[in-house]
């Protein structure tokens, strides 16, 4: 293998010369009192090789070597990922040694004692290509596939199988016999490189299942859909944090993998306290079994900072190709494209807009591209539905990591301040925000058929009113509560009843936290109902006074138990109000 | 301060203001030097060029002035001889006491596994409603001021030290001046509290650059006593705004390309290594914690500059202080004001109908601020918005204000006192299994 040696160092910066070849992004250890510090390639000018360090380079001196490993940073994939906490190098943080990280400290991510109940499902004769499933086996219940090599070339046969039975992740479970007649073991474990995009599917059409969340802001307002992709921008205490927790308790997902990235670590520590405590609403499981998370916080080295969001799609990736619905949710792509600028400046590039790299659009775009809803060559689906919260600078979201990725996500859900201030949270704007895949027609069929095809078409009129509300609102500062007609201030009330009853949602409140489906229909149909009424008023403080009160009865209803008496009760009163 | 071993150096080929340049061999990144004695730290190496920051500036330093390499990045000697004592940035007492024995630990240390760190649960109770009520504050979490220089945030900050039951307070001044050093010295001792204060500064009588080192000083200190000693311990940090102009000064010494308002790209990675210091550990790992109350200036009250937007993004939420002129009293801000962490503790280690009750309030003064833009635009009030006027004075005297030093179950009754005396059940919003108790 090729060796180097330091010439250079500039904070995680690290110049080698080598002595044979390297691969751009090839990965290398550098030495140092003891210690060895994983480094990825960057850069190469003739001898001189520019390496960024995922560790701190304290005491690094010139001359100290470095030994190059061949291959580039790649996950390995295997059973036994489920409830792990990973460093965003795929190190397992649990087996670390001591309350403090300590640099060089590289632990194994997956457990190779650990038996696992195997099962067969290609027979011998089989013709298999790269991921064709082998054989299962089951994880917290999940069912995982173990698939053939995802770089195996072309078509190869089953030359045996294992019987069913326990067996460990190293262990033999089929041979394959290649194109070019060698015979290749195949065992649980898949290696991937983080920085390639898996293509092992067949088909990636346009997404069109609604992904239920719970929140209703989302899920009626401005839905995401299974394999599809949204952000999250938003100013600092605006929410961003608490709404991504609350999609990832809730979402319908198989799998949902946390990328906490150069985020606090406090965020990631409430995660690993509340999530072996809570109940999947959709299995009954806890949380965690169907969890992995990805912890880079912010004050772990920069440079895995990039490496994590990787390393989470490559997981994502691996699970999709069994067929699997994965959420995956990046908190915050800002601070990866942040890592990106830090090693940028440091190899004297010329930056772009706000310093970042040139580069930066192509990569945010490559990324949100890795996400989707697929076909599998077996015939089967599975899908990756991506979110990442963005963090503006100085919420303005004329920024280049806003502005890059709004150009691929299909859903953007725009955090305001001033709905922050006025604690109307969840504090997503209702007028700014939007979900492209309310314009599909594959998801209107799809809505259609799976609840009613009012739906959408009540959904659309409430975002009308919801702006119509937003202009009087104006209107009413500007001319006074007097200066306009009655009429107006019952569209803007009856506006304020839409954002209090469906957009505003009481995420630590036990039952408005989390929204079923069957519910937010309900919600809908009667809000809707209260919008077509037409009420009558002498004066605007009658207006005021009428609506205070239905939206109380409204927020009530909202924290009564689903179809609990009490419930019925408060929908009675309320329809009785609105008489 | 050479010995035997040490190879000196006599020829500097460049200076800057604020770092040197020379031919060296055998020397390690982040590693101390003094060049005619002063302090410096090597931040750049390529073949044998070496670039060192002279931490007090580059004046005097002459091309043959001598260097000597002392192996080691900087460090502070940690024993419990710290307690009671003040030192400069470099860790060396001002207060004329004899040096600290102890065991020599190099400063910025890494930082803590996120799986062995505990869920911050324990009350921090400062007794001002401001922040118990409406912005509770957590062991272990990381909270600043945004402050208008002018704003008394030194004085609330003593205050909330001193309240807080706390084992030690560690006192980490960056560009303080002198004045505000001596009304932090003065306040603890006459409140008897200087053994348990100890306090590392910089003032702006010192040079600039040193003040990099302050929090990474403070900060070692502290996780001495939290992991060591299982102590609770509170770091307050002044002013962040000058360490971060001291970051932005180096940088552009070094030929960095600035991102927003001249700071360094690496601003948030470097905010977010001292902010993360902030920790609860777990029982097995003694239980001590670190928490960190910190101050951000801010020009013109303008949060979107990159110093407070970086840090509002790394810390668990924000206080800013206001003048209420309705009132004439200095309040906590409810609108901007946020701490992250309060929902770990209320309605938890405090009365259930804590949330509920906040948030109400907080949208009522709200309400208030609306008819008061309605009453400057000229417009006619009704009787809704002249009720929330006057429940907003009330509020901001009863709860907002500073000056006032109760428990919480005590603000939870005076807030749903005020709610009766000025609004009817249903513009309250609260549900109906706390108004059902409480709304007497």
């Amino acid at each position: 293998m090729t060796k180097g040696t330091v010439r250079g160092v500039i904070a995680n910066m690290v110049t080698l010369r080598v002595d044979g070849p390297v691969r751009q992004g090839e990965i290398c250890y550098i030495e140092t009192g003891g210690d060895k510090l994983m480094s990825e390639v960057i850069k190469v000018v003739g001898q001189d090789v520019y390496v960024q360090v995922f560790e701190s380079t304290r005491g690094l001196k010139v001359g100290a070597t470095a030994e190059f490993t061949g291959h580039m940073l790649e996950v390995q994939l295997a059973p036994g990922m489920l409830s792990k906490n990973f460093d965003g190098l795929q190190n397992d943080l649990d087996k670390m040694e001591g309350v403090f990280l300590r640099r060089g400290q590289y632990t194994d991510p997956l457990d190779r004692e650990r038996l696992w109940d195997f099962e067969p499902i290609a027979k011998v004769g089989d013709k298999v290509e790269a991921s064709a499933w082998l054989g299962k086996v089951e994880e917290n219940s999940q069912p995982l596939k173990i698939m053939a090599p995802f770089q195996m070339q072309g078509t190869a046969t089953v030359k045996s199988i294992a019987k069913a039975g326990q067996y460990r992740v190293e262990d033999t479970i089929a041979t394959l016999t290649l194109e070019d007649g060698t015979d290749l073991d195949v065992n649980m474990i898949q290696h991937w490189p983080v920085k390639f995009a898996m293509t092992n599917y067949r088909e990636k059409p346009r997404p069109f299942k609604l992904l239920e969340t719970g929140v209703r802001t989302i899920d009626t307002f401005n839905p995401i859909v299974e394999g599809g992709t949204g952000f999250i921008p938003g100013p600092f205490g605006t929410g961003k944090t608490v709404l991504q927790h609350a999609i990832s308790k809730q979402a319908e997902a198989d799998i949902v993998i946390i990328a906490a990235c150069g985020e606090r670590a406090n965020e990631v520590v409430e995660i690993f306290t509340e999530f072996p405590e809570l109940v999947d609403p959709h299995t009954g499981r806890k949380l965690m079994e169907r969890t992995i998370i990805i912890a880079n916080t912010s004050n772990m080295p920069v440079a895995a900072r990039e490496a994590s969001v990787y390393t989470a799609m490559t997981m994502a990736e691996y699970y999709r190709a069994m067929g699997l619905r994965v959420l995956l949710m990046a908190d915050s792509t800002s601070r990866w494209a942040q890592a990106l600028r830090e090693m940028s400046n440091r190899m004297e590039e010329l930056p772009g807009p706000d310093a970042f790299p040139m580069d930066l659009s192509a990569l945010i775009s490559n990324f949100y591209g890795r996400a989707g809803y697929v076909y599998l060559n077996n015939g089967q689906t599975g899908s990756i539905t991506f979110l990442g919260t963005v963090s503006p600078a100085g919420g303005n979201l004329k920024e280049p990591v806003t502005e890059s990725t709004k150009k691929v996500a299909r859903c953007f859900y725009g955090l305001e301040q001033e709905r922050a201030d006025k604690k109307r949270y969840p504090a997503v704007n209702p007028i700014d925000s939007y979900s492209k895949y309310l314009e599909y027609p594959e998801f209107a069929a799809y809505i259609k058929e799976h609840i009613n095809e009012t739906w959408i078409p009540k959904v659309l009129d409430l975002k009308t009113r919801m702006q119509r509300g937003k202009e009087i609102a104006e209107q009413i500062n500007i001319l006074g509560d007097d200066g306009v007609p009655v009429d107006y201030h019952v569209t803007f009330w009856k506006s304020e009843v839409i954002d209090y009853v469906i957009l505003q949602q009481d995420a630590f409140d036990e039952v408005d936290a989390v929204t079923p489906l069957s519910r937010q229909e309900e919600i809908l149909n009667l809000v809707t109902e209260i919008c077509q009424r037409e009420f009558h008023f002498d004066n605007f403080l009658e207006v005021t006074d009428f609506f205070r009160k239905l939206i109380n009865l409204c927020k009530q209803w909202n924290y009564s138990t689903y179809k609990s008496e009490q419930y019925e009760n408060f929908k009675k009163q309320i329809k009785e109000f609105i008489k | 301060m050479a010995t035997a071993f040490q190879k000196i150096y006599t020829k500097i080929s460049q200076i800057t203001k604020a770092t040197c340049s020379l031919k060296a061999t055998g020397v390690g990144y982040d590693e101390l030097a003094t060049i005619n004695g002063k302090l410096a730290q090597v931040v750049k190496i390529m073949g044998d060029d070496v670039t060192l920051q002279v931490f007090e500036g580059t004046g005097g330093i002459p091309t043959n002035a001598e260097v000597v390499f002392l192996g080691t990045s900087p460090s502070l000697k940690v024993s419990d001889q710290l307690a009671g004592r003040f030192f400069n940035a470099y860790g060396q007492p001002i207060d004329g006491g004899p040096a600290i024995e102890g065991k020599e630990v190099p400063i910025g240390g890494p930082s803590v596994n996120p799986v062995r760190r505990k869920q911050p649960s324990e009350l921090i109770a400062t007794g001002i409603a401001g922040i118990d009520l409406n912005n509770t504050l957590v062991s272990g979490q990381k909270i600043p001021f945004f402050a208008d220089p002018d704003q008394p945030f030194n004085e609330v900050m003593a205050m909330v030290a001193l309240r807080a039951k706390v084992d030690k307070i560690i006192l980490g001044g960056m560009g303080m001046t002198n004045d505000d050093y001596y009304f932090f010295r003065n306040t603890f001792s006459n409140a008897g509290a200087l053994d348990r204060i100890i306090c590392f500064m910089n003032t702006t009588e010192d040079p600039a650059v040193e003040r990099l080192l302050v929090p990474d000083m403070a900060l070692t200190a502290a996780e001495y006593f939290a992991v060591e000693k299982h102590e609770t311990v509170l770091v307050l940090l002044t002013d962040m705004t000058s360490y971060a102009d001291s970051l932005a000064i180096v940088s552009n010494r070094m030929d960095q390309i600035p991102s927003k308002d001249s700071m360094p790209g690496s601003l948030y990675s470097d905010l977010a290594k001292i902010y993360e210091k902030a920790v609860q550990f777990p029982e097995e790992a003694g239980g001590g914690s670190i928490t960190i109350i910190a101050v951000t200036t801010l020009s013109g009250g303008d949060i979107t500059h990159a110093v407070p937007d970086n840090t509002g993004y790394i810390t668990e939420g924000q206080l800013y202080l206001r003048r209420d002129s309705d009132v004439g009293k200095v309040i906590v801000d409810p609108f901007r004001s946020l701490s992250r962490l309060k929902q770990l503790v209320a309605g938890k280690k405090t009365r259930k109908d804590h949330s509920q009750v906040m948030n109400a309030a907080i949208r009522l003064y709200s309400d208030a601020a609306n008819a008061k833009t309605k009453l400057e635009n000229g417009f006619d009030l009704t009787d809704y918005d002249n009720r929330c006027l006057a429940f907003a004075k009330d509020y901001a005297t009863a709860i907002l204000a500073i000056d006032v030093n109760v428990d919480t179950t005590e603000m939870l009754d005076v807030t749903w006192a005020l709610f009766r005396k000025y609004f009817k059940l249903e513009e309250v919003n609260i549900k109906k299994e706390f108004t059902d108790i409480y709304w007497k």
